[in-house]
């Protein structure tokens, strides 16, 4: 169900979250999509793109995308081709510190592997530091480059966004 | 004085997809414009559509227009760009206006793709320059390269606000914030996190009481309003920003459909003043036929598949029957009934269903 919060903000609020927030027990073998679309809306570029088939729209096209994660791989070929942008790839074996949040990223400058930028949340707030351990940048992804910022532990949950610093 | 078996006025996506279901059937169509550039409304859209495969979702607007513009060429359809039609006669004969000369073209049937133009509101300061339609800002930032200033508001959240904000924002500009005057968000949730994500708030349940600015537009006063859409007092805010941008809505572009005398009927849920028509896009007048953002305002998917609807009535009214003809028909009307089916094609549904009731009670 929509949280009113959502329908009239477009920030999800933590029940939303947590409906499209994969089990502990997968989250711990490594990268898996996270599929952050709430809305019943006439759409499923990301039941055709996956290799796996761990999203299902079904015939209903206006149904909302269920995830089998323990199908997902993490691939993370879902998230450029999501009109909504609305996946994420959450890898918390990232290290033992820090785990792994790949997002779709449509602005310039695009960021360096390297970068330390700030992370945001669904709200554009800072929330922490950030390092850009990986972007992505091909012909299939359709100008829809994809970034992968290692956070803090804990943060999996927060960060969808991020900012360059100047 | 010409003849042709099908001319079609508008080369959006509806337009486009009718020319090319027609041609599968050996139909010779006449594809008409006023831009240069084919494609209506998809030449400015840089972002990845919505809808299944079969309706290219997932590839962006522009490309869409792009691929079908392609298929045009390849298929040898006649193209006149840079050729509005500015008249409909009673004998049937369709003024074109083509290299300043008019032309009276005399088709066997004729079909209005010929979209939307943009509402406005008015406001204290709604005159002033730095007050832009959304679909004029698109337009020259995607068309033109050009940017409309340097910080905007915007007004309207559905899918053309969220949308244009979040391209304003890919130019470079800053988007101070999007208000819309009911509970809701109007579009698609997920273009709306988007755009919050990158830190612009969505402030709903808000109005703009004026533009504030002498010779152009340098802020704006906005606030929050009540059940019955009155300012609430002390929640004024001002906003300080060079571009004010509407996007309220869509109207239909009826004029070819009312100068040649076809039914209207005003159906709120479809944008306002539409023409009755049947299941393949036939208006009350034989022959004629309709479809796209000016049967009702929807979306280029659902445009796409009324303006094919429309094409493969247009083979229907001048070949007669086929199987393999009725076959592709319901197929295409199921493809649209699916698009149609969840909660934001409840609108369209609801008016379609008006629609046909119309002609029921006028016959
Ligand atoms: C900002 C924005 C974002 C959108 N995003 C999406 C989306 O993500 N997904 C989606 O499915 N839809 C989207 N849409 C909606 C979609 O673009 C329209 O519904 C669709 O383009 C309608 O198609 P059409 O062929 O009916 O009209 P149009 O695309 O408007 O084409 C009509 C054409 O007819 C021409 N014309 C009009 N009158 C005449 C005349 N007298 N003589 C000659 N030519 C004439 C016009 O110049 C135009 O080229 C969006 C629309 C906008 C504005
Ligand atoms: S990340 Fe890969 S495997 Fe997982 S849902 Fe997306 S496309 Fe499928
Ligand atoms: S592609 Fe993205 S927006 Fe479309 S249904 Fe799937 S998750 Fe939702």
């Amino acid at each position: 169900m929509l949280s009113d919060k959502l329908k009239s903000t477009g920030l999800a609020d933590a029940a939303d979250i947590q409906a499209a927030w994969p089990a502990e027990e997968r989250l711990k073998k490594g990268p898996v999509a996270v599929v952050e679309c709430f809305q019943e809306i006439p759409c499923n570029p990301c039941e055709t793109s996956c290799p796996q088939k761990a999203i299902v729209v079904g015939q209903d096209i206006n149904a909302l995308p269920r995830v089998d994660h323990s199908k997902c791989n993490g691939c993370t070929i879902c998230v450029s081709r999501c009109p909504g942008l609305a996946i994420f790839v959450i890898d918390e074996k990232y290290s033992e510190a820090e785990s792994a949040v790949t997002m779709p990223y449509e602005f310039l400058p695009l960021p360096q592997k390297g970068d330390t930028v700030e992370a945001l949340d669904r709200q554009g707030q800072t929330c922490c530091q950030a390092k850009v351990i990986r972007v992505v940048n091909t012909k299939a992804q359709d100008k829809t480059p994809l970034v992968t910022l290692a956070i803090p532990k804990g943060r999996e949950k927060v960060v969808r966004f991020f900012k360059l610093v100047p | 004085m010409n003849t042709l078996d099908f001319l079609i006025i508008g080369g959006g996506p509806a337009g486009l997809m009718a020319a090319l279901a027609a041609s599968d059937f050996g139909l010779k169509p006449l594809v008409i414009d006023e831009n240069q550039k084919l494609g209506g409304q998809l030449i400015k859209q840089t972002h990845m559509f919505f809808g299944s495969k079969a309706e290219r979702a997932g590839t962006r607007g522009f490309d869409i227009g792009t691929e079908l513009a392609g298929e045009m060429e390849k298929r040898g359809i006649e193209i006149w760009s840079n050729s509005p039609a500015v008249g409909y006669y009673p004998d049937g004969t369709v003024a074109v206006l083509k290299n300043d000369k008019l032309h009276g073209l005399k088709p066997k049937a004729v079909l209005a793709a010929t979209g939307a133009s943009e509402n406005f509101v008015t406001f204290p300061g709604s005159d002033l320059p730095g007050v832009y339609g959304a679909g004029a800002v698109q337009t020259l930032m995607n068309v033109y390269g050009i940017k409309p200033g340097q910080s905007v508001l915007m007004i309207g959240s559905g899918n053309i606000g969220l949308i244009v904000s979040y391209q304003l924002m890919q130019a470079g500009v800053q988007v101070k914030a999007i208000i819309e005057g009911l509970p809701n968000i109007g579009g698609y949730l997920v273009h709306a996190s988007k755009i919050a994500r990158a830190g612009v708030p969505i402030l709903t349940r808000h109005t703009i009481l004026e533009a504030v600015g002498e010779d152009q537009v340098k802020g704006a006063v906005i606030s929050r309003i009540d059940d019955k859409w009155q300012p609430v007092a002390g929640s004024q805010q001002n906003i300080e920003c060079d571009t004010i941008c509407l996007a309220v809505g869509l109207t239909p572009l009826t004029e070819m459909l009312w100068q040649a005398g076809c039914q209207m009927n005003f159906v709120p849920e479809l944008g306002g003043q539409v023409a009755w028509h049947d299941e393949l896009m036939m208006t009350s007048i034989p022959g004629i036929f309709t479809a796209g953002d000016v049967t009702g305002i929807e979306e280029a998917s659902t445009a796409m598949l009324e303006g094919e609807l429309a094409g493969l009535g247009a083979v229907k009214y001048l070949k007669g029957d086929s199987k393999e003809l009725q076959c592709r028909i319901d197929d295409t009307a199921c493809r649209l009934a699916g698009l149609r089916a969840g909660p934001f094609g409840q609108k369209a549904r609801e008016g379609k269903c008006k629609l046909k009731e119309c002609r029921i009670k006028q016959v």
